[in-house]
């Protein structure tokens, strides 16, 4: 690569977050739809985790959903295909969908609940929540790409749930 | 210890980094014995792929010695000699159980970054961005491997070290190709690209029982390798017109099967090279198709073009038509290596698949800058420079 395109490239690394935000324009034109911002209007969330639907126990859900109490409604019913079992869960009190540039910055209001589906699935399925951090690492230079992504892989981990 | 990070655009570092510590009770902590520079590093190297911090370990194909093991592991012991697969899967999600495991539900502990791309998340990956999890490279002295259980293997008695290094990920990326795109006995296959996965896509779709597969690039030395370890006939691209010659070896019908094995960086003699190359410095497309659409241009009506190669985002002058009207099956992966590893072995202890070959420049961990600058200029006819943390 010649150090002129090599900087082009460069400009566009900082870009990143701007990047992707028009790949996903282009892949998906629901994305810059303000109407909820590609949420189902009945607000469940779901993942499948694959076990039998009689092996889930609404009564004695993982820690991640136990803790919203009755705050949330859930709901199970059995995936098709055998793939496994729905798990849903809504917030009893929704607040307005966050569009998916609000997810993308940090500010989706089911953010919370997202995580707490995601990790309840891995618990059901593997009995441990994965972590990544913290990871080893060099030095971070202090560059806008460097606190962009930095902000993003904060956010990150709430999504996964749609 | 001393790591080989991504400090930027272009740039490569061996810089201190704190060892790695079990998180999980899956894990484990392995002393990379050895860890291969991977054609895709490239993407990353060149900022293709937006997701890198300064300071990220690179690395995501090695093997080595298992020097710790969590509480909940038990398929592997400290002393075990092992190789890892490059993505990460839990083996407990529908995805694992049906053995695509590059696309583990749980695998990805930042799943919003790629969801946000492709509208799902897929698996980890080691050492390849914040996109695939933010997990630590092997260009290090340790790593650690989560859901150890399920994507680190031991090796076989007989089996080198830099022999199954390969098991990593060159090989079983590879056989995914092959396999998923169906190849057949008696198949016709052509792969474009004679990098370390092409070659073994070559020698999967071979195993699989093609009756003739053809290897395409323009590098004389890779292309010689194809000939002498694999056992695959080529053809150079800068000297000949590849669909012709694939219409005239196969009676005018064209591969059953074509194996892109090249990814967003695609080189062509032609000028949709340039085309192709201005587009994606623009950011009017993320990734250069070049080779793909050669696939799909030259493979036979009804045939199946598989993409092997990375790609990252959206492409342009995409020939959907022929795609369409040829009736062709597309299709694409990541390697879903835990279901392939086992055979990958067992014919690696055979050797009836070679792979040292492709380790044509071998350096300690502080030569990785020289390492990935030889690699990517492909100097001294290097096709993958290996780093010993040993030294």
């Amino acid at each position: 690569m010649t150090s002129s395109i090599g900087n082009v490239a460069s400009v566009a690394a900082r870009a990143g977050g701007s990047v992707v935000r028009q790949v996903r324009s282009v892949i998906d034109p629901s994305a810059a739809r303000p109407a909820n911002g590609g949420h189902p209007a009945s607000g469940w969330l779901a993942v499948t985790v694959l076990r039998e639907p009689s092996e889930i126990d609404t009564a004695s859900l993982p820690a991640p959903l136990a803790e919203y109490g009755d705050r949330i409604e859930v709901r199970v019913r059995p995936a098709s295909d055998d793939k496994g079992t729905e798990l849903a869960a809504r917030l009893r009190d929704r607040p307005s969908s966050g569009s998916a540039a609000h997810r993308l910055s940090g500010k989706d209001p089911q953010a919370d609940l997202r995580s707490a589906l995601r990790r309840a699935k891995q618990l059901i399925e593997v009995g441990e929540v994965l972590a990544v951090d913290p990871a080893p690492h060099g030095k971070r230079s202090a560059t806008p790409a460097g606190a962009l992504l930095e902000t993003w892989t904060k956010v990150a981990p709430k999504a996964g749930v749609r | 210890m001393k790591a080989v990070t991504w400090r930027g655009v272009n740039e490569v570092g061996v810089e201190d980094v704190p060892e790695p510590k079990i998180l999980n009770d899956h894990d484990i902590i392995l002393e990379v014995g050895l860890s291969v520079t991977c054609g895709s590093d490239l993407h990353l190297l060149g900022g293709y792929i937006p997701a890198m911090r300064a300071g990220d370990v690179l690395g995501h194909e090695f093997m080595g010695t298992v020097a710790e093991v969590g509480r909940a592991v038990t398929k592997h012991k400290v002393g075990d000699r092992v190789v890892v697969v490059s993505f990460i899967g839990c083996g407990k999600c529908w995805y694992c159980q049906q053995g695509l495991w590059s696309l583990c539900d749980n695998g990805n502990p930042n799943p919003g970054i790629t969801e946000a791309l492709w509208g799902q998340s897929i698996g980890g990956c080691f050492g390849y961005s914040h996109a695939m999890g933010g997990w630590a490279g092997s260009h290090a002295p340790y790593i650690r491997v989560p859901y150890a259980d399920q994507g680190a293997f031991t090796i076989p008695d007989g089996v080198s070290n830099e022999r199954a290094l390969f098991a990593s990920d060159a090989a079983p990326t590879g056989w995914t190709g092959a396999h998923q795109a169906g190849v057949q006995a008696g198949d016709v296959v052509a792969v474009w690209g004679a990098g370390g996965v092409g070659q073994m896509a070559a020698r999967a779709a071979m195993v699989m029982g093609a009756e003739r597969v053809v290897v395409i690039d323009r590098f004389d030395n890779r292309l010689e390798q194809v000939r002498t370890h694999i056992g695959a006939e080529t053809l150079d691209y800068e000297e000949v017109d590849v669909p012709a010659e694939l219409r005239e070896m196969t009676g005018g019908r064209g591969p059953d099967v074509c194996i892109e094995a090249v990814g967003m960086e695609a080189h062509h003699p032609g000028p949709a090279y340039l085309y192709d190359q201005v587009k994606q410095q623009l950011r009017l497309q993320t990734d250069r198709p070049t080779a793909v659409r050669e696939a799909i241009y030259a493979c036979r009506k009804g045939g199946t073009v598989f993409t092997l190669g990375v790609f990252g985002g959206v492409v342009d002058k995409f020939p959907l038509g022929a795609v369409m009207n040829k009736a062709l099956t597309l299709r694409g992966a990541q390697q879903h290596g835990h279901r392939y590893v086992p055979q990958i072995l067992d014919l690696m202890s055979r050797d009836e698949v070679k792979t040292e070959h492709l380790a044509t420049h071998v350096m300690p961990l502080d030569d990785g800058p020289k390492g990935y600058r030889m690699f990517k200029e492909k100097e001294d006819g290097c096709v993958r420079a290996v780093f010993r943390p040993g030294g």
